[in-house]
């Protein structure tokens, strides 16, 4: 067994307290993404879990054992660097090997451990090299590799991706959630980017103002964020966020927008007449050139096609502004002017203004 | 360099020629002088022409100091050898305490260490003729007068501040992460320390080594006071060139000449030590 927990941990530095009683757990052979803005404090719990950095408070277990007060190398963890931290007089295949030196490893499996996992990351024609003769992706590989070659059942990675150029890290995106599968370890993933969070993470675990916002498989943070904050942070474009009063009425609740009135789904009656916040994402507002019941009139102020979608600017009657997106540009371009606006009302999301969290519809 | 127009060449040539001059005519001239006899040194004007003569060195090697008033024991080569063996153990020492001292005082912080470190620098600035009327009376209380350990051990004063201080300069440049990468693949903190601390601050203890060799070698006072002839090293043993009959003139350049060698040999020996800069590339830039 290899599962991580942290319980209520505490972190504080001299600029002030970092984190604050943080919990979390992650399943054997599980990749929980933790991500947050920078400075969050990210980097600060997987070092903590590294034993790199001592808590103030609270427990560390790894495997069931408290490793609370045992020196990093006592762990058996792996660990990638964001600043890859090679150890410059050495050449890669010793950077790599480091990790099996500690432990009298035979010198010939060794090299073939070495080898395979260089070859995996295809860094074995640069294993001779010095790491100033590297360039930065095969400086990041070669970190990733010395944090792989052990096998070791816990990996901490801490935005491996952060210093590689765009092409690499997309690259990366797509060979790293086999890579990891296929090496079994239960694995911490730091990153400040949500689509790798997403595309990573089994769970993605949101880091925000010194304890977790919300810990949840991608697919229910993107479609249920906790708090108006989680909910800013994962989406491109930003989510669409608007000050709302839900009206009660015979057909159920009511929002008014532009002048036009939105049905609710079911299960917000307890928020008649109360103010909170509306999220919308841009995929799901749909812009149409004819009224339809429920739609909402808007005008076009801006569009910009990105090759694969087109976001729209939306100006409602109230002046409002939303960000609408399309897929798709096959068809002839999106004219400026007057058009409608249709939300998806299954996809509303509702906030209260006050705690930023979100409203959940209760069972009726 | 190869954007240089002629003009600009030139002017640094002669610009560095200058430099080069100011610096070493002292020395060449001191080199001049330990081939000629006290005449010719001390004629006026000076010339650079005059029929060279071994009698300086001969005299020094031999220990046999021939003069108007006649044959004179000068040790200078015992001194010579005195000079290299308190200088090595002073700095192998100084390497052995300072360097794990460096590396605690640049990555832990503790109760009065910057107190410690500081009181370490402050020897440096105490004037050492302050200390050696204590000091000789205790060394002479200890039986340490006249022994290599006592003078070694005084010798600390100067090398040890200084190996210190460079040092903890080049482990507090290090990045803690390459520490941390290389125990967290399972090195104990001692391995960590000899494997990639010390390796990678290897031009720094250089630089600092060197440095601490050459105040060892030119220190006069210490051992002035506290040793005597038998175990002086050559700063001291020069003044036995001021002898009743006159000034050797001739001796001491050469004296120098033969003094100045190994540090000279040292310094060009460890340069590309200096020079290597070896943490280059090992983080992001």
């Amino acid at each position: 067994m290899a599962n991580i927990e942290i319980r209520s941990v505490s972190k504080e530095f001299k600029t002030g307290k970092v984190l604050d009683r943080i919990s979390l757990s992650a399943e054997d052979g599980e990749i929980v993404a933790i991500f947050g803005p920078s400075g969050s404090g990210k980097t600060v719990l997987l070092r903590l879990v590294a034993g790199v950095e001592q808590p103030d408070e609270g427990r560390i277990l790894l495997g069931g054992r408290d490793v609370t007060d045992q020196a990093p190398e006592t762990r058996s963890v792996g660990m990638a660097f964001q600043n890859f931290a090679l150890f410059p007089h050495m050449s890669a295949f010793d950077n790599v090997a480091s990790a099996l030196t500690a432990h009298k490893v035979p010198r010939d499996i060794i090299r073939a451990k070495v080898e395979k996992v260089a070859t995996l990351l295809k860094i074995e024609h640069v294993l001779g090299h010095a790491p100033r003769e590297l360039s930065n992706g095969q400086k990041q590989r070669t970190a990733l590799a010395r944090a792989l070659v052990a096998e070791p059942k816990i990996l901490l990675l801490d935005d491996p991706l952060r210093n590689v150029d765009a092409k690499l890290r997309y690259e990366m995106r797509l060979e790293l959630p086999s890579l990891l599968k296929a090496s079994g370890s239960t694995v911490l993933y730091v990153t400040q980017d949500y689509k790798e969070a997403m595309a990573l993470g089994d769970r993605i675990a949101v880091l925000s103002d010194r304890d977790f916002a919300q810990i949840a498989r991608p697919a229910e943070i993107y479609g249920g964020p906790a708090t108006i904050n989680v909910a800013s942070l994962f989406g491109d474009p930003t989510i669409n966020l608007m000050p709302v009063e839900p009206l009660a009425s015979s057909a159920g609740q009511k929002i008014g927008i532009g002048g036009a009135a939105l049905s609710l789904p079911p299960g917000y009656a307890h928020m008649a007449g109360k103010p909170c916040v509306l999220g919308l994402r841009a995929e799901n507002i749909f812009v149409e050139d004819t009224a339809s019941p429920e739609s909402v009139p808007v005008e076009v102020v801006a569009v910009t096609p990105l090759n694969e979608r087109t976001l729209l600017l939306l100006r409602t009657n109230d002046g409002r502004e939303i960000l609408a997106s399309e897929a798709g540009t096959n068809e002839a371009p999106r004219r400026h002017g007057a058009a409608f606006a249709r939300f998806d009302a299954e996809s509303v999301l509702l906030f209260d203004p006050a705690s930023g969290r979100r409203i959940a519809p209760q069972a009726a | 360099m190869e954007h240089m127009s002629v003009l600009e060449r030139v002017v640094r040539g002669v610009l560095i020629a200058l430099i080069v001059l100011f610096f070493l005519f002292p020395i060449f001239w001191i080199f001049l002088m330990s081939f000629q006899t006290n005449e010719d040194i001390l004629r006026i004007p000076p010339s650079l022409f005059f029929t060279p003569t071994l009698s300086n060195y001969s005299a020094l090697i031999t220990g046999k100091l021939v003069s108007n008033a006649g044959t004179l024991d000068i040790a200078f080569m015992k001194n010579l050898w005195n000079s290299v063996l308190l200088s090595t153990a002073s700095v192998v020492i100084a390497l052995i305490l300072g360097v794990p001292a460096a590396y605690a005082f640049a990555r832990f912080k503790f109760r009065l260490g910057e107190d410690i470190a500081f009181t370490l620098l402050s020897f440096r600035f105490a004037p050492p003729l302050l200390v050696l009327l204590p000091l000789s009376l205790y060394f002479q209380q200890l039986g340490l007068t006249d022994t290599y350990i006592g003078l070694i051990w005084v010798y600390q004063l100067i090398a040890l501040p200084l190996i210190l201080w460079i040092v903890r300069g080049y482990f507090e440049d290090l990045s803690p992460d390459i520490e941390y990468a290389y125990r967290v693949a399972g090195h104990s903190w001692w391995r960590t320390f000899t494997r990639i601390a010390i390796p990678l601050a290897g031009p720094g203890i250089a630089a600092a080594g060197l440095l601490a060799f050459i105040f060892c070698w030119n220190n006069f006072v210490f051992a002035l006071i506290l040793a005597s002839a038998e175990k002086q090293p050559v700063t001291v043993g020069a003044l036995a060139f001021v002898t009743a009959s006159g000034i050797q003139y001739g001796q001491i350049a050469a004296a120098i000449a033969l003094s100045v060698a190994p540090t000279l040999a040292l310094a060009l020996y460890a340069q590309r030590y200096l020079v290597e800069g070896l943490s280059l590339g090992a983080l992001k830039g």
